[in-house]
């Protein structure tokens, strides 16, 4: 069941990273096409779009989702400006370090994957759930 | 097919296997990382089935030795652990914590959640901030 729709969805993902390899010999890393997006690449806008409306084919196949909760707005902001500068430093993100770095076996990945989580795992234990 | 349709739908299936999986839900994110209270380890098969593919992917490329549009193999800058990696990815880890998001499943949920792109502004905030400090600096 929940353990299924977990595998399958990790299963796109990987063929989304395995596709753009294949086909441009790209990296999958979503916070350098962000980035190549924000600098006017239409390829990479084109990916970037295409990221909502995956999850709304989804949501339209499954009848909806339950509705998802999520954290205060001054902690989203907060969040979301830390994940930046750390996916700026670190040069990639889950999608670039923990996917297609370990993929391709790069030790820089597998010691950014290992931090990510580590570290996230600390957060949640110091912070608790968001709210 | 054209390369912007290619990166759309390439982009699309990713979107899709987010929303899927759960990521793009931040309690499961969480709950995944929650090892010291109640640990969900169900996105570790998201992880998993996500590599495993990756890695397929990978095989097939370093076999055919060319792309599919016939472009030579990348070849990856050598890995390096520096400090800069290091910092970076515990300041990442500390934000993916904090709020149970990441880029790409914030992204793809902020059509049904547009609070999600207060996480997407932030994030754009950093990502420009480091690459134009990066650029002062080298």
């Amino acid at each position: 069941m929940d353990w299924g729709l977990a595998l399958a969805g990790g299963l796109l993902i990987g063929l989304a990273a395995a596709g753009l390899m294949l086909t441009y010999g790209r990296v999958a890393g979503v916070s350098g096409l962000v980035r190549n997006a924000l600098a006017g690449k239409m390829e990479a806008v084109a990916f970037v779009i295409g990221l909502p409306l995956g999850a709304l084919l989804v949501q339209v196949l499954t009848g909806g989702g339950a509705p998802v909760s999520f954290a205060s707005a001054p902690r989203l902001a907060l969040a979301g400006l830390l994940v930046g500068v750390g996916a700026g430093l670190a040069n990639g993100c889950t999608s670039g370090h923990s996917v297609c770095g370990i993929a391709r076996l790069s030790p820089r990945s597998l010691v950014a994957t290992i931090l990510f989580i580590a570290v996230g795992a600390v957060m949640v234990t110091l912070v608790g759930v968001p709210a | 097919m054209s390369r912007v349709l290619v990166f759309l739908l390439i982009g699309v299936v990713f979107g899709a296997g987010l929303a899927l999986s759960g990521m793009t839900d931040p309690a499961k994110v969480v709950g995944f990382l929650d090892f010291f209270g109640h640990w969900d380890p169900r996105l570790t098969a998201t992880m998993g089935g996500a590599v495993a593919m990756a890695f397929v992917g990978q095989w097939l490329l370093r076999h055919r030795g060319r792309t599919l549009t016939g472009a030579e193999m990348p070849a990856f800058p050598p890995s390096r652990i520096d400090p800069r990696l290091l910092a970076g990815a515990t300041l990442f880890g500390a934000g993916w914590g904090l709020a149970g998001l990441c880029p790409a499943p914030a992204l793809a949920v902020s059509v049904q959640y547009p609070v999600a792109l207060l996480f997407v502004a932030g994030f754009i905030a950093g990502l420009l901030g480091v690459a134009r400090l990066g650029a002062k600096n080298g």
